[in-house]
């Protein structure tokens, strides 16, 4: 009798329980379904102007404030925003549900990876008829019209002036000087493996060193070099001019970080791009295969190719616009100057090794 | 192991004891219980097998089924690799020794703030499990920053190297076997020590011979928590040690992000697989067969306030020494924790060349490019992680309920420890065949036309799949624990069936509830294991959003960043403190859980 007492008892908090469970899922799940009513099934067939579409980006993406709002007060299209990762983590999500895809139109897929993209099949050809359409096809990635350039930029390594003016030393200028004996100990960069800017630093060695690149490795190793896990890391805590106050005043960055570094109250900043180490990166945009909403992924391609988009870029996702009408922020017109000769790597090159090299890379640099 | 105590020891009743009970209650159907214990079992089980078993088994299938066959030759290849053994090595050596050193830290720890009574102690105790939820960028700065050179701890040159990866990993876990060993070691009766030490045993003797077997089960369960949280740990490892020191963790996690190796990531998840279930087991032999046969006293009953002088009247050797010596190497470890958390603050009050509180201002602004306040993301935080922890309640307190029973037949018996491993192993498995596996796997899952990948449920619903074990492993243990007679003594005086559970069950289980609660919620708040690889909708939380200010340039966004930690961080103190208040508001014959 002692058991049954205990488990009737048992039972009745298993039923409140599991009843309370249900209940909560299904009002979750009715929660779930409000911000895309009837959704996505009726944009694909009816005309473009309703439903909503879905942009599948890396970590970095954002838009002014405000402005998907615009966009649906114009189109009448809503805008869902679904960021899964870094940039090599949404490559791969793209390509393990290409056939189901997790939206519309995806956005931050860059130079590196656009091969990978491409040749899965994730994406579809579409040909913008805006006007920067034109500029973007400056950037273009093979001519299938897959991927359309959105922005671009430099991965350049960054130098504190302050600190070399206090030291003393002259300041590196191209890739060579690094190995000499003078800037021993004074370099940080992201592992390759792990960071995107960190793997565009090893094409930027590549497309320099040729076949040499290990060995350029193997000397930046023995001259000290650093090697952090993400650009934050390296930038805030190794880096002494990134505000975190490190020790190493050479670090892997962008062309565009020495704008930030204006000091309160002061007039330049205290750090400085060495252009002639950059790796050119490009980021595209494309409609996905077997989006639900592949007109409405077009409209929204279409407007981030805009003006009022791409004059914003620079202040969201700190990149370059491809579009030439618009113009740049005041500070990056005169502080983040562009690499007039910026190494680059072919796309299918770069797909065909990137596990080679990056296995090459980790034996020679982190052993 | 044999505890001698006045009191009544709550464990089970002897087989086969009846209680004669009021006959009404008789009338309640047998087919309509066994209805609702089926319900019971299998609610926690459909939803472990919906949102963990089979995105995992989806995730492994993608590697080991080429064109429809199954391939199993990724085997040979990975463990062809040299770099395969030395990981596994790696993996085994961090969680090995991180384990061991939390759990030497960890017990002195657990006597200092759960035995003995000081200021300020519930402060102390909320400190300690602050770095549980740290995400792991801000332990990437708040601890690289001391160790880099030309840092404050920039002398010990400890800056990426295994040491430095054992330290965080212990900085993470020391707050997992304090409150584990704590909460049991609070409601030990310390009759039975003293009456070892009347019988001429020496402090530390009757230590060794009475207290600590009888907190052996406490012990080995929060060894193999710590043990699974350090063999899944991959954001502090790559951010303290880099590749050289990686582990099968962090390899599946470049394998699956980068390198698009599948096949080498399932290999390598069935060799965690393996790894952890062969810890569950070592620890469930260690617990079971001791985790019912405990004398439990009352919570405050062996506590007594902490001196540095010997109260006086007392001999020497009446262990003072041992407390003291407990009790220094207590402050040492939490000046040790405090020291980074420090740091963090230091860092997030420098604005340039000077102080202030600009940074903790621009927490109400929407930067360009994050497009919420951190106020508004902590706000998401907060309520992601209720749901979460409501759900993690409910599936792990019916998991506690089906695993206190304790079924006759053999059978019934090992099917329950296999379940009660089984729940376990959300944690031992790699967030990123999880995460992946989500993404396979939740597009229309079982016919359904949802599309929940990109659901805002998939958020909180991943975070309980992790948060589960933590509310079994707390509850489990005080169920067990519940004197049936308490029960039957009420009933017998008229109590219906409602009122019994109101003033039995309830009073006994509130608190470790509660405990389990706040871990779940701070683990929530941390954002653990899958939810970091879900294709995440427009509501960043509180760690998303720090990820995207530290990833900006401009020492605006670092500083914002390192403020919203802060924020973080005591948003966790707080919810822990909260609910160690819950705890202590129920006194009487309230028993804590093994948290």
């Amino acid at each position: 009798m002692a058991r049954s007492l205990s488990r009737s008892r048992a039972a009745r908090v298993a039923l409140t329980s599991t009843v309370a469970l249900a209940a909560g899922l299904t009002l979750a799940a009715c929660g779930s379904d409000e911000p895309a009513p009837g959704g996505a099934e009726t944009g694909a067939s009816e005309a473009p102007a309703s439903g909503t579409v879905t942009i599948v980006a890396h970590d970095s993406f954002s838009l002014a404030d405000g402005q998907l709002d615009e966009f649906t007060a114009r189109t009448g299209i809503q805008v869902e925003v679904v960021q899964p990762g870094d940039a090599g983590t949404l490559v791969n999500q793209l390509v393990l549900t290409k056939d189901a895809p997790l939206g519309d139109l995806a956005f931050g897929i860059d130079n590196t990876f656009a091969s990978r993209v491409v040749d899965e099949g994730v994406v579809v050809p579409y040909s913008s008829a805006v006007p920067a359409a034109a500029d973007a096809a400056q950037h273009a990635f093979g001519d299938g019209n897959e991927l359309t350039a959105i922005d671009y930029g430099d991965v350049c390594l960054n130098v504190d002036h302050a600190w070399f003016d206090e030291h003393g030393v002259a300041e590196p200028v191209t890739l060579d000087d690094l190995t000499e004996p003078e800037y021993k100990d004074l370099l940080v960069v992201p592992n390759a493996v792990t960071s995107s800017p960190g793997f565009a630093f090893l094409l930027t060695t590549i497309a320099a060193q040729g076949d040499g690149w290990q060995d350029y490795w193997s000397a930046l190793k023995d001259n000290g070099l650093k090697v952090a896990e993400g650009w934050s890391d390296a930038y805030f805590t190794d880096f002494s001019g990134g505000g975190g106050g490190g020790p190493r005043p050479i670090v892997l960055s962008y062309a565009s970080s020495p704008p930030y570094t204006v000091p309160e109250g002061g007039t330049e900043p205290t750090t400085g791009a060495l252009l002639d180490t950059c790796f050119r990166q490009v980021e595209y945009a494309g409609v996905l295969a077997h989006a639900k909403n592949p007109r409405g992924a077009q409209e929204l391609l279409d407007f981030l190719l805009s003006d009022e988009v791409q004059e914003q870029i620079p202040t969201t996702m700190y990149m370059y616009p491809v579009s030439t009408t618009v113009d740049l922020p005041a500070d990056w017109a005169q502080w983040a100057p562009l690499a007039e000769q910026p190494y680059e790597v072919d796309p299918v090159e770069v797909a065909e090794n990137r596990a080679q090299w990056l296995e090459d890379w980790s034996e020679t640099v982190i052993g | 192991m044999t505890l001698t105590t006045t009191r009544r020891a709550p464990t089970a009743p002897p087989e086969g004891t009846t209680v004669l009970a009021p006959g009404r209650r008789r009338a309640h159907g047998r087919g309509l219980r066994t209805l609702l214990w089926a319900l019971a079992v299998a609610v926690p089980l459909a939803f472990l097998a919906v949102f963990f078993a089979w995105p995992v088994v989806v995730m492994l299938a993608k590697g080991f089924v080429v064109d429809g066959r199954l391939d199993l030759s990724g085997f040979a290849d990975v463990f062809a690799r040299p770099r395969t053994w030395r990981i596994v090595g790696l993996t085994l050596a961090q969680a090995g020794l991180a384990t061991a050193l939390s759990v030497l830290l960890g017990v002195p720890g657990a006597y200092v703030l759960h035995r003995r009574s000081f200021r300020g102690r519930a402060a102390v105790r909320a400190l300690v499990t602050v770095p549980f939820v740290l995400p792991t960028v801000v332990v990437g700065v708040a601890f690289r920053s001391l160790l880099v050179e030309g840092g404050p701890l920039g002398f010990l040159h400890l800056d990426g190297t295994f040491a430095a990866i054992v330290a965080a990993l212990v900085f993470f876990n020391y707050a997992v076997v304090v409150r584990g060993v704590g909460g049991l070691w609070e409601r030990l009766d310390p009759r039975a020590e003293q009456a070892a030490r009347a019988l001429g045993a020496s402090p530390w003797r009757a230590f060794r011979t009475v207290t600590l077997p009888a907190l052996a089960p406490a012990i080995a369960s929060s060894a193999s928590l710590t043990f699974l949280f350090c063999a899944t740990a991959f954001g502090t490892v790559l951010v303290l040690g880099g590749l050289q020191f990686g582990t099968i963790e962090t390899e599946i996690w470049v394998q699956t992000t980068q390198f698009l190796d599948l096949r080498a990531a399932a290999v390598l998840s069935v060799v965690q697989l393996v790894v952890v279930a062969g810890v569950l087991t070592v620890a469930g032999r260690a617990r079971t067969g001791r985790e019912r046969a405990l004398a439990l006293g009352g919570e405050r009953q062996g506590e007594r306030p902490l001196t540095l002088r010997r109260t006086p009247g007392t001999a020497p050797g009446d262990g003072h020494a041992l407390a003291l010596g407990a009790a220094a190497v207590t402050a040492a470890v939490v000046v040790l924790l405090a020291v980074p958390l420090v740091n963090l603050v230091v860092r997030s009050l420098r604005v340039g060349d000077r102080w202030g509180l600009d940074h903790y201002a621009a927490l109400s602004d929407e930067p360009a490019g994050v497009t919420v306040s951190v106020w508004t993301a902590a706000l998401t935080s907060l309520r992601v992680a209720a749901l979460a922890t409501g759900i993690a309640l409910v599936v792990g307190g019916l998991v506690a309920l089906v695993l206190s029973r304790r079924p006759r037949r053999p059978a019934a018996r090992r099917a329950l420890s296999t379940m009660d491993a089984v729940v376990m192993l959300p944690l031992g498995v790699s967030a990123v065949t999880v995460g992946f596996g989500f993404l396979l796997s939740m597009h229309e899952p079982f016919g359904l036309h949802v599309d929940l990948r990109t659901s805002p449920l998939l958020v909180p619903i991943a975070q309980a799949v992790v948060a589960v074990p933590l509310v079994v492993r707390g509850v489990l243990p005080v169920l067990r624990a519940i004197d049936p007679r308490l029960r039957e003594v009420a009933a017998t005086l008229g109590a219906g069936e409602g009122r019994v559970l109101g003033t039995v069950d309830w009073p006994l289980v509130a608190r470790p509830v509660g405990l389990a609660m706040g871990l779940a919620f701070a683990a929530s708040l941390g954002e653990f294991g899958a939810t970091s690889f879900l294709a995440r909708p427009d509501a960043p939380t509180l760690p998303v959003v720090i990820f995207r200010l530290i990833g900006r340039p401009g020492p605006d966004s670092y500083g914002t960043a390192l403020a919203a930690s802060v924020v973080l961080a005591m948003l966790t103190a707080g919810v822990v403190a909260v609910c160690e208040r819950l705890r202590s508001a129920r006194g009487g014959l309230a028993v804590g859980g093994e948290w």
